[in-house]
């Protein structure tokens, strides 16, 4: 099948303007295989933009190519118009904050020592206790489990405590990574809710990277699909629906040069 | 406030004693503490008071040695075999420093002599297992889990051939003779009480040191480390720093251990710090527990009655006492590894 790449009205391949965290033309690599290649996609203040696409097709190299986990070949990355040189324990405190895939709570430490440590570096007692307030008020299961250690938690606890843990820096951007992955399918709407939320009352900007396309689609503002490295598609969540373009990188349709399973 | 753990079971069964049968029931943790405290006790009721102090010095210095190094084993998750290095380090300095042997009457080589005090040589001792591995740990940091084990292999026995070869100052293998014994004033700590107070003192240092670095935000984020280390790095910490900084804070415990071994026994030489002391030490922390001091205190205290234990069981021939010992400790290993990984006290597996 021909390969396509499409565009609607937010035009994210060439709009930097008004971007607040952005990739431009960026490749990563690694060692011969190219994760992502010549990538520009970004996210406006306060939006929600969904990175889908199939496995290998680089969504998750995305977010690691933006916190330096990543090493990126070629192009650059953009954080409030500026690049984004920072290494990744700086990133946190220039306004980022990251939620990577499979929760990855500590879970020999309880819930409140896992939040705490979203913020720790700021070495300020009152202000540390105020954010584990507001996030413990935000999630109320996590308010619940405050003393039980991670260990004991649920799946999708598990998920709201990594969530949490994220929100604990007090990010302008929060980067998602499957957030719903391996979840049920009833965690996995309280968790979309739990995201859109988090977007709609904090103004969080969010770049979210997922599997569950009606689900995310439903709550994006902002659309990009990628396969095989390559950006194939971004627009609304309305111009995904519409097209086939999911259909086509999920049964392998597009061609283009297969690379390993990133 | 912090409290110790278990904190809240004593209060319990203080309040009522009944609680103490159901809180015992299959209660490994609790049976494993009781059983090394009574055969403490046992041991100092049949071979005496004298006995039992020389016993306490020797678990002092193994405790410390213990607690340092669960510090970067337990807490931060490095797995060294290379500690016995700094534990010499340590040793030497004190040894160098204080040491006022008459050379003339050996029929070996001389070293300078400094006869500095044992108060002035040990912060000298400590600062130099520190200076030494810091610039160890900039090269180390780079590694991780089997790779470090290794390298820290490695230490351990370049560590031994400096002791063993570097004979203008560490005498070689004829060791060094008369180390100082600790003293204020006039007042010298030659008793075997004396030393053992000191040894003591010197373990509440490190057990206070530690307990305030576990219980700190900084020993969290070791622990975060010790599970996740890139997303540690993630929420701002520079995992790099953190294990540099504990690894220099454990090799300056380490070292405060060996200067207090080398003026308690006054003359040491290379066979003191040998790679399998280094084992021995991590088989110590693994069997009391990684990432609590009170599991390396139990360790310790388990390791110094095995080991003097041994010499009095009547089947045991002496020659054969101190090889035995190893097998013994070996198969403990061997056993807690299959049936309980995480040791008497501990949380985690190695």
């Amino acid at each position: 099948m021909e390969q396509h790449s499409s565009t609607t009205e937010i035009r994210p391949h060439t709009a930097s303007e008004g971007m607040t965290l952005e990739l431009r033309d960026v490749s990563v690599h690694f060692g011969a295989v190219a994760a992502l290649q010549n990538v520009s996609l970004g996210v406006t203040t306060g939006e929600l933009a969904a990175v889908m696409g199939p496995n290998g097709a680089g969504k998750s190299t995305v977010l690691k190519a933006i916190m330096g986990l990543a090493p990126v070949t070629g192009g650059q990355v953009f954080w409030r118009g500026a690049p984004l040189m920072a290494a990744t324990h700086e990133i946190v405190k220039q306004g980022i904050s990251f939620v990577p895939q499979g929760r990855r709570v500590f879970t020999h430490l309880s819930v409140s020592e896992n939040l705490e440590l979203g913020c720790l570096y700021l070495n300020d007692r009152a202000e540390q206790q105020r954010r584990l307030d507001s996030v413990l008020e935000l999630f109320p299961v996590l308010y619940d489990k405050r003393r039980d250690m991670a260990s004991q938690m649920s799946g999708g606890q598990q998920q709201m405590l990594a969530l949490g843990r994220g929100l604990m820096a007090n990010p302008e951007a929060l980067l998602l990574d499957e957030p719903t992955l391996g979840l049920a399918p009833i965690i996995v709407k309280e968790v979309f809710e739990k995201v859109h939320e988090i977007n709609e009352k904090l103004q969080t900007t969010i770049f979210v990277v997922e599997h569950n396309i009606n689900g995310v689609l439903d709550i994006a503002n902002r659309a990009y699909v990628l396969d095989k490295g390559r950006l194939v598609h971004s627009g609304t969540p309305q111009s995904v629906q519409e097209t086939n373009i999911l259909t086509d990188v999920f049964l392998g349709r597009l061609g283009g040069e297969s690379e390993d399973e990133l | 406030m912090m409290r110790p753990p278990g904190w809240q079971r004593i209060t319990t069964v203080l309040r009522n004693p009944r609680e103490a049968l159901t809180l015992s029931r299959g209660n490994i943790e609790l049976w494993a503490n009781l059983l090394i405290i009574l055969c403490a006790l046992v041991f100092m009721v049949l071979k005496g008071a004298t006995f039992a102090v020389t016993l306490g010095t020797v678990f002092g210095i193994w405790a410390m040695l213990s607690i340092s190094l669960n510090l970067v084993v337990g807490y931060t998750g490095l797995l060294s075999v290379g500690h016995i290095g700094f534990f010499g380090l340590g040793a030497y300095t004190v040894a160098i420093l204080t040491s006022t042997t008459a050379y003339e009457n050996l029929r070996t080589g001389e070293i300078p002599t400094f006869g500095w005090p044992f108060f002035a040589a040990l912060p000298v001792a400590v600062l130099v297992a520190g200076l030494v591995a810091l610039l160890v740990g900039i090269a180390f940091n780079r590694f991780r889990d089997d790779i470090y084990v290794l390298v820290s292999f490695g230490f351990a026995i370049i560590s031994f051939n400096v002791f063993l070869n570097f004979r203008a100052l560490t005498r070689g293998a004829f060791g060094i003779h008369d180390v100082a014994r600790p003293q204020i004033g006039n007042w010298v700590f030659d008793t075997e009480l004396e030393l053992m107070l000191v040894s003591l003192v010197l373990l509440a240092i490190v057990v206070g040191i530690s307990w305030f670095i576990v219980s700190s935000s900084f020993g969290r984020v070791l622990k975060a480390i010790r599970e996740d280390e890139q997303v540690a790095e993630v929420f701002g910490y520079r995992a790099t720093h953190y294990k540099l900084a504990v690894w220099v804070i454990s090799a300056m415990m380490t070292g405060l251990a060996g200067g207090m071994f080398s003026s308690w026994t006054t003359f040491i030489d290379p066979n003191s710090f040998i790679l399998l002391e280094s084992i021995l030490l991590v088989s110590i922390v693994i069997l009391g527990g990684l990432a609590t001091i009170w599991g390396s205190l139990l360790g310790a205290l388990a390791f110094v009655l095995l080991e003097e234990g041994m010499r009095f069981l009547p089947f045991l021939p002496q020659e054969y006492v101190g090889q035995a010992r190893q097998v013994v400790l070996g198969v403990l290993l061997v056993v807690l590894m299959m049936f309980r990984p995480q040791g008497l006290v501990g949380r985690f597996k190695l």
